[in-house]
């Protein structure tokens, strides 16, 4: 089944999703990052909506539709008002220069690969080559949150790492229960307003985004 | 309705813990604790010890109570063991309670709520030690004495001293509630029923139960205070209020040898003789210099708790010649260091409860902790000073009372070393036999020191104490408290086969072997360890030669030098200005041994000169293992803690690499 045409989208939308998450790790602007988690979002959308029809599983749907709600309507929105609101559109200055972070994230898309290579090898469901895939765009997003400086960008990091989560379940194992996605869906949106409150009293406090100015609370 | 010992041991348990509540009522205020809360629990004391000698005689019962955790309830079970220690809890604290009720009664009303709350929180806990049948409550009981204790402790926290007394005593009760708790852990292997059923079931390798021997000895010895993890005893018993002394080195530190035998040969069961080589060497050495520093203290509680570093170790002795024998499959001889011990266990309950009031009756009448500022107290406390003799003899090991029959005992035990086939080890046990004989003759000194200095001779100090202290001897309650104990170092010397026939029940019950049929039909006058031919004492003959030969002595002397007695001034050598003052002092009573035992001490002195204008000799005798152990290893603990804080770098991104590189770490290693 693997070889089906649903199964080669699939492959080409986990394809598309790893993608954009090199993407992100190369973006130094704020904006574009934003737009290219809501494209993520949609990818995974996508992906969970043939999986949903080829297995016929009738929660993918709803978890479809949630994502889509969630990831590339509202928490993008609330992003950009947060920006707007934060003002700042400027560009995230990475701790690590951009090519180094992605040599590293070469690196780590071939140790998740050599990782999931067992786990596949064992499954027997419709997308089994995109656990790797999975796998890789969770440790690209942690790579994200690591290098960058502003804490934006960390938030979107972390936003990131849970569509690679997602994928992996709807990958491995044709998702979770509804009712363990919607608890996930839940928590990721209070996370973004709560990093909202935070972002306004970071920059009440020291008057930039800038996480370095965190480390005076440090104790001695 | 009682059924059964268990059910009254728990009641009483029980009791202890609603008058701990009620203490903190503010309605009865101190009135309440002094009449009500101290005699009740005495009572409760009597009760429990009456329920614990009966469980002694009875088949163990065992019960499953509706507390603690759900699908992990509490289990408890008395034994002939449990019932022993349950009987020296309740006998001991009956007397300390009553002692207590007089002790607190100048007490501010918050302070006596807080005590109170704490020391029946802290009676009631070393129940439930005694009681617990498996390690969660075990566990539980054991963190809640500790705690109970420590603010007991640090009842005067306003001290920096104390709190500092406090804190250390914590600490080394914590690392030996680790141990303990790794004990446990080894020897559950892992099989999810923590019940002392299942522990004693589990069948653990040779190496495995070396190690779960050696962490039980390590966490009880903790707590016992034997040497090298004995510092925090010289430091929390003369913080703590004198009668809290008396229960923590009277009965806290017997829960800890209770644990250990109750490890060793009931959980652990296959008992090994190197085990046995490892308690004699550690005994010995506690023994040794527990003695050689009490003599050179001055502070009497500081003294006492030297003593009580001793008798755990003499405790010590007993165990690990037991454990050899047994080891050596030798159970008879085995049996009887086991009884020595414990007998030994109860004793110096008694007797060291019996002093710490004395050293607190002391303290109240007249503010004085400091030997070389006292003298003379005969004559204005005569009954504090009948009693503390009772229990400095006692202590000292001189026939007829309590202390000389275990110590007999353990020698005894000692004597059983030709039965060994092994040449090295038959030939040691001799050895810690001598280390003994020498501990209990320093001990008379000591005691001959301490009672000398303090009760008689002339005052030291000025003749009118200080506002506060009424300079009388103490009040009816007190008296009675230490009465109690005198009677029991009287009785439990002059009648120990009683006591003996039924710690043969707790041997036989623990190791399946007790006595020797000779020496349990020998009758309530013969003391007999093993055959009357090899020995037998008999403390009532004892007492009655004593007293028919002193009689006799005062008779002849009537008879023959009435009348013709001389009265004149002593010989003042030449030197008619005398002053209390020139009395020897308990310091120059240690100079012999601190001369011959110079290399253990560690001695600041400072030796004015001839030009010294305000000359002033000064001396301080510090513990040698402070430089050695304690210090060494606080050291390195903040060395560690500063290299481990290194990690703490205050950027979130160091933190999130943190994260990254240990899930990195661990996906590489799982698969």
């Amino acid at each position: 089944m693997g070889g089906s045409v649903s199964g080669q989208i699939v492959n080409l939308l986990a394809a598309l999703l790893l993608l954009i998450a090199f993407a992100m790790l190369s973006q130094r602007r704020v904006l574009s990052l934003v737009r290219l988690l809501a494209w993520q979002g949609a990818a995974l959308a996508a992906s969970t909506l043939i999986v949903a029809h080829s297995t016929a599983q009738p929660h993918l749907y709803y978890s479809a539709a949630l994502t889509v709600a969630l990831k590339v309507i509202l928490i993008p929105w609330v992003l950009h008002r947060l920006i707007d609101r934060l003002d700042v559109r400027w560009d995230v200055e990475p701790l690590i220069n951009i090519p180094t972070t992605m040599l590293a994230g070469i690196a780590l898309v071939i140790f998740a690969f050599a990782l999931a290579t067992p786990i596949s090898e064992m499954a027997t469901t419709l997308t089994r080559g995109t656990l790797g895939i999975a796998l890789a765009s969770v440790l690209l997003s942690f790579l994200m949150m690591i290098a960058r400086r502003k804490a934006i960008a960390q938030v979107i990091g972390f936003l990131a790492m849970e569509n690679g989560l997602l994928f992996a379940a709807t990958s491995a194992t044709y998702g979770m229960p509804l009712v363990v996605e919607l608890g996930i869906a839940l928590d990721v949106l209070v996370a973004t307003f709560i990093f909202g409150i935070f972002f306004f009293h970071i920059r009440e406090q020291f008057d930039s985004l800038d996480i370095s100015h965190m480390e005076k609370l440090k104790e001695d | 309705m009682i059924h059964t010992a268990l059910d009254g041991a728990l009641a009483c348990a029980l009791a202890w813990l609603l008058l701990a509540a009620l203490a903190l009522v503010p309605a009865g205020g101190a009135a309440f604790a002094r009449r009500i809360a101290f005699p009740l629990g005495a009572v409760a004391g009597l009760a429990l010890a009456a329920f614990g000698l009966l469980a002694i005689w009875e088949p163990p019962a065992s019960r499953t109570l509706v507390l603690g955790l759900p699908d992990l309830p509490f289990h408890v079970r008395l034994d002939p063991l449990a019932g022993f220690f349950l009987f020296l809890l309740g006998a001991v604290s009956a007397g300390i309670s009553v002692n207590a009720a007089g002790y607190f009664r100048a007490e501010a009303p918050g302070r006596l709520a807080l005590i109170g709350l704490q020391y029946f929180v802290f009676l009631a806990s070393m129940a439930m030690v005694v009681l617990a049948d498996d390690a969660y409550l075990f566990m539980v009981a054991w963190e809640t004495m500790a705690l109970a204790s420590y603010f007991l402790v640090t009842t005067d926290h306003d001290q920096p001293a104390i709190r500092s007394a406090g804190f250390l005593y914590l600490l080394i009760a914590h690392l030996g509630a680790i141990a303990i708790l790794l004990c446990f852990g080894i020897m559950h292997g892992g099989r999810g029923d923590y019940t002392f059923e299942a522990l004693r079931a589990a069948e653990l390798a040779p190496y495995w139960s070396t190690t779960a021997f050696l962490l039980a000895f390590f966490g009880f010895g903790a707590k016992a205070g034997m040497i090298p993890l004995h510092a925090w005893l010289p430091e929390a018993h003369p913080a703590a209020p004198s009668p809290v002394s008396a229960l923590m080195s009277g009965v806290m530190l017997k829960t800890a040898i209770y644990g250990m035998v109750r490890v060793v040969y009931d959980l652990i069961g296959d008992v090994r003789w190197e085990w046995g080589l490892v308690v004699l060497a550690i005994g010995a050495a506690t023994t040794l210099f527990g003695v050689l520093y009490a003599l050179m203290q001055h502070d009497l509680k500081r003294l006492l708790a030297y003593h009580s570093v001793e008798n755990i170790g003499i405790i010590l002795l007993g165990l690990g010649m037991s454990l050899v024998f047994i080891g050596f499959g030798h159970p008879a001889a085995g049996a009887l260091g086991l009884i020595a011990a414990l007998y030994h266990t109860l004793n110096h309950a008694v007797f060291k409860g019996l002093l710490f009031l004395g050293a607190g009756a002391i303290l109240h009448s007249r503010g004085l902790r400091d030997l070389n500022d006292m003298g003379g107290l005969v004559r204005t406390m005569p009954r504090t000073a009948l009693y503390f003799l009772v229990g400095a003899l006692a202590i000292s090991a001189l026939p007829p009372l309590n202390g000389f029959v275990s110590e007999w005992l353990t020698f005894q035990t000692a004597l059983q070393a030709p039965v060994l086939r092994e040449g090295a080890v038959r030939s040691l046990l001799p050895l810690f036999a001598a280390t003994l004989a020498l501990a209990g003759a320093l001990t008379a000194m000591c005691f001959v020191k301490v009672y000398g200095i303090a009760f008689l001779g002339q005052p030291r100090e000025p003749r009118h104490p200080a506002r506060e202290h009424s300079g009388r001897d103490c009040g009816p309650l007190e008296q009675l408290g230490m009465a109690w104990l005198a009677a029991g170092c009287v009785a439990l010397g002059l009648f120990p086969t009683a006591m003996l026939a039924a710690l043969d029940r707790v041997s036989v019950a623990l190791t399946g072997t007790g006595l020797a049929d000779e020496a349990l039909g020998a009758g309530w006058l013969w003391l007999v360890p093993t055959t009357a031919s090899q020995a037998a004492y008999s403390p009532v003959i004892f007492l009655v030669v004593i007293v028919a030969v002193v009689l006799l002595t005062i008779l002849l002397v009537r008879r023959f030098y009435h009348g013709r007695v001389r009265y004149s001034h002593p010989w003042d050598c030449g030197f008619p200005e005398q002053t209390a003052r020139m009395q020897d002092t308990a310091d120059a009573f240690g100079q012999p041994i601190r001369h011959v035992f110079g290399p253990l001490y560690l001695m600041k002195r400072h030796l004015p000169g001839a030009e010294d204008p305000s000359p002033r000799f000064t001396l301080k005798i510090e513990d040698r293992h402070w430089y050695w152990l304690y210090l060494p290893v606080a050291r390195l603990a903040e060395y560690v803690s500063a290299r481990v804080a290194a990690l703490q770098r205050g950027r979130i991104g160091v933190y999130l690499a943190y994260s990254f590189l240990t899930l990195i770490a661990l996906l590489a290693f799982a698969t």
